[in-house]
């Protein structure tokens, strides 16, 4: 608190210095436009930085918050309060409804899309002129007044832009640690996995972009009016790249980094006068060399600098309470029913007719030889494959057509055969992501999500580990954090992938006493797994496939001994010999 | 009547050689999708230098045939410096450093060109003489005719070289898998390479047939190359006759469009036909649904 209180009180002297020193005009405007495109910049931030969303179309939502304030105030003669209002609504909305119709498409075709935009934007401000007044652009944009103060002043106009900066800062900044930023980053460092975790990442990603959106026409309000004269130059595919550079530049994950970028590629062009005419070409070639030498960003540089010299914070291991995990079995009917379940890449048929019930409480094993549909399976079960036919139906719901976040939001866990964390966040806040999926049955805040991932981390022996980043872990740890994930969620049920690959045999022992645990507990677990040893220990029924199909299933002894299973593994030759 | 159906022929045929530019600079990128999964923004610059290596080679007195050739030349060369420059050293990262390095080198590459040749664009002449050819009331300008000539080539060519050839075959498998590709010897980095090289004289090659049609201008590039692209995705994301028939039909789109609705908002109907697709069926005419691995 004494920190913010300490940079707001910074904040604020700079911003009124212009009333005890003298500064040109000329400096005021560069200060105005600093301002003014950090706001817009700072969308970038949420969308490019936290989410990992390209947007090549953020000077088209500048520009939409721009031209309403100067149509509405010029031609309609509105109030500037009541245009700015309504350039914020209007960029919101067309973020709102781009993000909804583009989010489900993955990287390249999200920045075709937004350049598509941003070009079809520039096409109509040119073009419209009945409307938009064309390339003259809107002149005489008059500033507005606030309780009778009248901002006409570029001092006045200055500190009012100033004092919304500091706003948006404040909440940008505090937005990674927010239920909804935390998902952003998650979804940044693995969509994939987040979905899996209980992310709805199509909604975050759209939340994201609205707000980048909403964000963008505040700052293009502000700058029509500071400016007084808008033309379609200033809004074009050229801007967009720009914002984008000054985001790169600064640190695109830090709300500081956006502002820092932001003011940077300002006051360069004054700097580097001496370039005049290949100041351009330089640009283009600083965006390169950002992205070769500098992929955090100045801000990002500085702050892995700083992180070297901070102490990891302590965790009080004893003071965390236990884990509750328990699942009451009150319903004899199986956890999840598979029924002629199939899934068919092509031609090739990868599951082939599955018909498997899983009884609550146990451990179900699904074994077969490498290419059988095991992890398939899986990723049928946990919905990232859509079904070909064939019906799922878990704790009563159907799930079939379900997506990954409602599964893992009716209680069902998962774990990767190739780990899939979010690197770049702590070990707790990976866990915390876990807490965070729907329907969790804990108190609602923060701190609640907090101390039920530090929970599931002592669970599983990490809670010292809470703060460290959690790609600096070695391997068998990320493991256990992965499960600690899964396990935040309180889920009814656990998918595990191979849990014991790459593991010694000491850490296969405390898997097993982990999974034995687990089933003490109430949990169904659900695993593929080649270490027959370890399945024979821990499970009570097992499935054999080969070649997409069931060729046996029943309790360990009766299929580890099974003719066909033994063929599948050992091939044709030595069936005789078995 | 006969009218009629004779000026919907001529729309088409300046709309299939408009299409066949895109299809140009298409193949292009999706080389570099297929070679490195990534797309390349500064894909339509290779068009505006090639346009603009013409300039310099004729301004510097080589005769016509000659400039082309040193000017493909100059394009293999960009292409590799590219590779090296833009690409290479990004090449273990995800996607977005890369197409966010490429814009970059948009930026550096229409700026340097600004720098030396200024904002005024360029007339060229064209290819053959002769202004065209007259069937059945449809005029055929020769430009026109040699770019889909030109085109048909390239695509024939393109074929050859990637189904019939031992070289063929070991970019097929870059593309695909390059650690496996790396195992059975293939030297990788090579072949990507040689990609990029190759889709800049490919882009080279549309902006010198274009020039002759728009002009050679600074801008050029950009808007074929979104037109490209967005013919790309129509098509189906790195399939290679999906974006030829994408880059066909959106020039074909884009010439009614001008004709019967309007001519200033040409532009637009490659991005609205490019909304429409993306919303109906992203994964275009060709591509099959792309699910990822867990």
């Amino acid at each position: 608190m004494k920190k913010i209180l300490a940079l707001l009180a910074l904040g604020i002297l700079i911003a009124v210095l212009p009333y005890f020193v003298k500064i040109s005009p000329y400096i005021l405007n560069i200060f105005m436009q600093a301002v003014t495109y950090s706001i817009a910049v700072l969308g970038m931030t949420v969308v490019l930085g936290y989410t990992g969303q390209i947007n090549l179309a953020q000077a088209t939502f500048f520009g939409l918050g721009a031209y309403a304030v100067g149509l509405g105030t010029v031609d309609a003669g509105l109030n500037f309060w009541i245009t700015l209002a309504l350039g914020i609504a209007v960029a919101t909305i067309s973020g709102f409804i781009l993000g909804l119709t583009t989010l489900r498409l993955k990287g390249h075709y999200l920045a075709m899309i937004t350049i598509s935009f941003q070009q079809i934007f520039d096409l109509v401000l040119n073009n419209w002129i009945d409307f938009t007044h064309g390339p003259d652009g809107i002149a005489s944009i008059a500033r507005p007044s606030l309780f009778g103060y009248t901002l006409t002043d570029d001092r006045s106009y200055l500190l009012l832009c100033a004092l919304v900066l500091y706003a948006v800062i404040y909440f940008v900044w505090k937005l990674p640690h927010t239920s909804t930023g935390r998902a952003m980053r998650a979804i940044r460092e693995n969509e994939l996995a987040a979905e899996v975790t209980g992310v709805n990442s199509l909604k975050v990603k759209v939340i994201a972009f609205t707000i980048s959106a909403g964000l963008a026409g505040l700052g293009g309000a502000l700058y029509a009016a500071g400016f007084a004269y808008i033309s379609p130059d200033n809004f074009n595919f050229a801007r967009s790249v720009e914002f984008l550079t000054m985001v790169l530049l600064g640190g695109a994950q830090s709300a500081f980094g956006g502002v820092l970028g932001t003011s940077l590629l300002i006051l360069l062009p004054e700097w580097l006068r001496f370039l005049k005419e290949v100041y351009l070409a330089a640009y283009g070639l600083a965006v390169i060399l950002i992205m070769v030498f500098l992929p955090t960003g100045i801000w990002g540089l500085i702050s892995s600098q700083a992180a070297k010299y901070r102490k990891v914070p302590h965790v009080d291991v004893d003071g965390i309470a236990d884990l509750d995990i328990t699942v009451p079995i009150t319903d004899p009917a199986p956890i999840l029913t598979l029924q002629n379940v199939q899934k068919h890449f092509g031609g090739v048929k990868a599951v082939d007719g599955l018909n498997i019930e899983v009884a609550r409480g146990t451990v179900h094993a699904l074994i077969g030889p490498n290419g059988s549909g095991k992890t398939t399976t899986l990723n049928v079960l946990s919905g990232i494959y859509k079904l070909s036919a064939g019906k799922m139906t878990f704790d009563g719901h159907d799930i079939t057509d379900l997506a990954p976040y409602e599964r893992a939001g009716l209680g069902m866990g998962r774990t990767f055969q190739n780990i899939r964390l979010f690197p770049a966040l702590s070990v707790v806040e990976n866990v915390m992501v876990g807490a965070q999926r729907e329907n969790n049955p804990i108190a609602p805040g923060q701190a609640a999500l907090r101390e039920r991932a530090l929970s599931a981390l002592k669970f599983v022996g990490m809670a010292q580990s809470a703060e460290v980043i959690v790609q600096n872990l070695p391997y068998g740890h990320q493991r256990l954090v992965e499960i600690a994930r899964a396990l935040a969620g309180h889920p009814k049920f656990l998918l595990l992938d191979e849990p014991a690959a790459g593991l010694n045999q000491t850490e296969k022992q405390e898997l097993v006493a982990l999974l034995k645990r687990l089933r003490g507990h109430g949990l169904t677990i659900f695993l593929i797994e080649h270490d027959i040893g370890l399945i024979e220990q821990v499970s009570d029924r097992i499935t054999c496939l080969n070649f997409g199909k069931q060729i046996a299933e029943g309790e360990p002894t009766h299929v580890l001994r099974h003719p066909d299973v033994i063929t599948a593994y050992l091939g044709e030759s030595s069936h005789g010999a078995a | 009547m006969a009218n009629f159906i004779v000026i919907n022929f001529q729309v088409l045929f300046s709309g299939l050689a408009l299409g066949s530019i895109y299809a140009l600079v298409a193949l292009g990128f999706v080389l570099i999708i297929r070679a490195t999964n990534v797309v390349n923004f500064a894909q339509g610059d290779f068009a505006m230098l090639g346009g603009f290596s013409m300039v310099a080679f004729l301004g510097a007195g080589a005769p016509y045939w000659l400039a082309i050739l040193l000017s493909l030349v100059a394009m293999g060369v960009f292409g590799l410096i590219f590779n090296l420059g833009v690409y290479y050293p990004l090449r273990h990262r995800s996607f977005l450093p890369v197409i966010i390095s490429t814009l970059g080198a948009s930026i550096f590459m229409q700026n340097t060109v600004l720098y030396f040749f200024g904002p005024q664009p360029r007339p060229m002449e064209k290819v053959f003489k002769t202004s065209g050819i007259e069937v059945g009331g449809v005029f055929m300008d020769t430009q026109y005719l040699t770019i889909l000539g030109v085109t048909i080539i390239a695509v024939a060519f393109q074929y050859f070289l990637f189904e019939r050839t031992l070289f063929g075959k070991k970019l097929q498998a870059t593309s695909q898998d390059k650690d496996m590709a790396r195992l059975v010897g293939i030297p990788v980095a090579t072949m990507i390479a040689f990609t990029f090289i190759y889709s800049a004289v490919l882009g080279g090659v549309a902006g010198i047939l274009v020039s002759p049609v728009l002009f050679v201008s600074i801008g050029m590039g950009s808007i074929i190359a979104l037109k490209a692209f967005s013919a790309t995705i129509i098509g189906g994301f790195g399939d290679v006759t999906g974006s030829i028939v994408g880059a066909l039909l959106l020039g074909v789109v884009e010439s009614f469009g001008a004709h019967y609705i309007s001519v200033p908002y040409k532009d637009a109907f490659a991005f609205l036909l490019l909304f429409i697709f993306l919303l109906l069926r992203p994964q275009g005419i060709f591509g099959e649904k792309i699910s990822e691995k867990a």
